[in-house]
């Protein structure tokens, strides 16, 4: 089973290997390794999202409202920040993460106390986070002039060469894998989108689980929605409109199967850098960016074609392990 | 003929008593819908006015149009996510067509037809490949809309010819718009196949249970891949309208409308596990939605807020049940 996923990983990996090199036949800067942190760093945002949605769609279920929430808390930070600019920045981060996971509780209690399916509530509440934030801002916008240097210079300060918004990627990676491969939380989130029956009787929590990992997608979505202002140095209603599907494009071609279960960290990131690269390198190879879309919904397709045939092969090794038994 | 015992009668479905009937969910969407007419009267003096209401109707009709195909995919335990960019694809076709001098009957026909090709398209990517649909059609959705955008880039199509302006913007008498038409047609023919033909008890079937569906004969791909060809077919139609209506095509047209129109299935108690629903209850749900958006809209309340309402309904309009249910059992 191990040695199965990371086989999948390497796969992604090559994948992407041959897409840098395609790309640096027709512009070879592009394989620069100062090229390739930049494409890293732009990436950070979508590769923590992803992250945040991953241990929601281990758990069977979905959180369609992360960019909202996104957009909401990076309204009420850039708020702040414009009306108190003496507010420390460590202090505005937990604030972002304080808000997002009271956001990301709300969708966790629906899901888990009435027993709404999560992609009814999350839904809602995208629709409703995203016009809360109209009601908050009245509509009006959060300009970089409003906002304080350390706001805005924060991500961009270099440490070790690497600007911090990487760093907090690498912690927020780092983090994941700990959680989902050292942890029993992390043990009974797999366990969950495997067979959730079978997880009840081994004693987990189903319902609380499900709440902690909405929490979680909260949390996360909270965070990049400062990080996210910060770097595009606009709050709006319109920040991130949309940008949820992206999130979980991510993770399916990141390899993790809709259906609960399947999946990993690497694979993740994996999935965010894939579509990370192809946003950097239109541009520069002088494609018009209006084929990203495109681009990235042939990907998703590809990608979830072949997920499901490794889902396939995987259920017949399943099998026989059980008939030689 | 004789020997032969009397067959037992079994009834296709059990009585329901009257009480059911009462508690069932249209009757607490007839309230809701009631309840917000009533204060949409009083809120606004220019509620109550033929012209309004039938102002009102646009607001439901092309989602409306979609929903029903919708609902009979997610009762049946699909999802297809990519109508709106369905929409925006068909569009832009049009478009293309007006650019090379087509007349309506044919912009009419190309605006169907890709509709059809793109839920064919879906529907033999779930049903040949075994693919989870969400996936699928999120995966089609940004195809479909960025070709769109492939080819319109920021530019639009204008230059519809006029008489291709009765879909969206024509009366068939008096006030009742065409669309508003085709929305009633299509309601019936939807309730007739869905609650009165053999094809209806199958998409339940299915959607209740497609291992014992399958065992039973029912022909779970066959009847899945209709169902996408279908939500195909009626985008296409949503997408004559919508651009006969705004006479103008861009790629970010219908932008966040799947959303929407699932919010409608769902709100009309069609239940997103699949298995059960009504099209009663989407034709209500289509109602109370455009009562909402436009009852605030002539309070002056900007789009994005009345999202908040729309999204309020929802939750709570599903949480509404469990919650009563659970105070009864005294839990």
């Amino acid at each position: 089973m191990k040695a199965f996923l990371k086989y999948r990983e390497i796969w992604l990996l090559a994948a992407i290997v041959v897409l840098i090199g395609l790309i640096s036949t027709r512009f070879p800067a592009f394989a620069d390794p100062g090229n390739l942190r930049q494409v890293f760093n732009d990436t950070s945002i979508l590769m923590i999202l992803a992250l945040g949605q991953m241990v929601v769609i281990l758990t069977r279920s979905i959180d369609l409202s992360m960019a909202s929430n996104l957009c909401f808390t990076g309204m009420v930070v850039a708020m702040l920040n414009a009306a108190h600019p003496a507010i420390p920045i460590p202090l505005l981060i937990v604030i972002a993460l304080v808000v997002g996971l009271v956001l990301g509780a709300i969708n966790g209690l629906l899901v888990w106390r009435l027993n709404i399916p999560s992609i009814v509530v999350t839904l809602g509440t995208l629709t409703i986070y995203r016009g809360a934030t109209f009601v908050l801002s009245g509509g009006a916008w959060v300009n970089a002039d409003k906002m304080s240097p350390d706001f805005i210079g924060f991500q961009r300060a270099a440490f070790l060469g690497i600007p911090v918004l990487s760093w907090i990627a690498i912690l927020v990676i780092a983090l994941f894998f700990v959680l989902m491969t050292r942890t029993a939380l992390g043990r009974s989130i797999y366990a969950i989108g495997v067979n959730p029956t079978a997880s009840v009787y081994a004693g987990i929590d189903v319902g609380r689980t499900k709440f902690i990992v909405f929490c979680i997608s909260g949390m996360i979505g909270g965070l990049s929605g400062y990080l996210w202002i910060s770097r595009y140095v606009i709050a709006s209603v319109e920040v991130a409109n949309g940008y949820e599907l992206n999130i979980i494009a991510a993770c399916v071609i990141g390899g993790i199967s809709i259906a609960g279960g399947i999946g990993s960290v690497g694979g993740t990131v994996l999935g965010a850098l894939f579509l990370g690269i192809i946003s950097n390198a239109l541009p520069v190879i002088n494609i018009s960016p209006f084929w990203q879309m495109a681009i990235s919904g042939s990907a998703i397709i590809l990608a979830v074609v072949l997920n499901a045939r490794s889902e396939r092969q995987q259920g017949r090794i399943i099998l026989k392990k059980v008939e030689a038994a | 003929m004789t020997d032969v015992p009397a067959p037992r009668h079994i009834p296709d479905r059990l009585d329901k008593p009257l009480s059911s009937a009462i508690f069932s969910w249209e009757a607490l969407l007839v309230v809701v819908a009631a309840a917000i007419f009533a204060i949409n009267s009083f809120a606004s003096p220019y509620f109550l006015d033929p012209y309004s209401l039938s102002d009102l109707t646009f607001n439901f009709t092309e989602k409306g149009l979609i929903a029903f195909a919708m609902a009979l995919l997610i009762i049946s335990g699909e999802i297809d996510l990519s109508v709106a960019a369905i929409i925006a694809l068909a569009s832009t076709m049009m478009g293309m067509a007006v650019q090379a001098g087509a007349g309506t009957p044919v912009l009419v026909l190309i605006g169907i037809v890709v509709g059809l090709g793109c839920g064919t398209f879906n529907g033999l990517l779930v049903t040949r490949l075994g693919l989870p649909s969400i996936v699928v059609t999120i995966g089609t959705m940004s195809l479909f809309r960025g070709i769109a955008f492939i080819i319109l880039g920021d530019q639009a199509y204008k230059g519809y010819p006029e008489s291709f302006a009765f879909f969206g913007q024509g009366y068939v008498w008096w006030v009742v718009s065409f669309e508003l038409v085709l929305f009633l047609i299509a309601a019936v023919v939807y309730w007739f196949v869905l609650h009165r033909t053999s094809f209806g008890r199958r998409v339940f079937a299915i959607g209740n249970n497609p291992v014992a569906a399958q065992f039973s004969g029912v022909r779970v791909g066959r009847t899945k891949f209709i169902l996408f060809c279908l939500t195909g077919l009626m985008s296409g139609i949503a997408a004559v309208l919508i651009t006969s209506r705004l006479g103008s095509t861009r790629p970010s047209i219908a932008q966040g409308y799947e959303l929407e129109v699932i919010t409608m299935v769902v709100l009309g108690g069609v239940s997103i596990l699949g298995g059960a629903g009504s099209i009663l209850g989407v034709v209500l749900a289509a109602f109370i939605m455009g009562l909402v958006t436009f009852g605030l809209g002539l309070l002056n309340v900007p789009g994005i807020v009345m999202s908040i309402f729309i999204g309020l309904l929802l939750i709570i309009v599903i949480a509404l049940p469990i919650v009563w249910r659970r105070l009864r059992g005294g839990r």
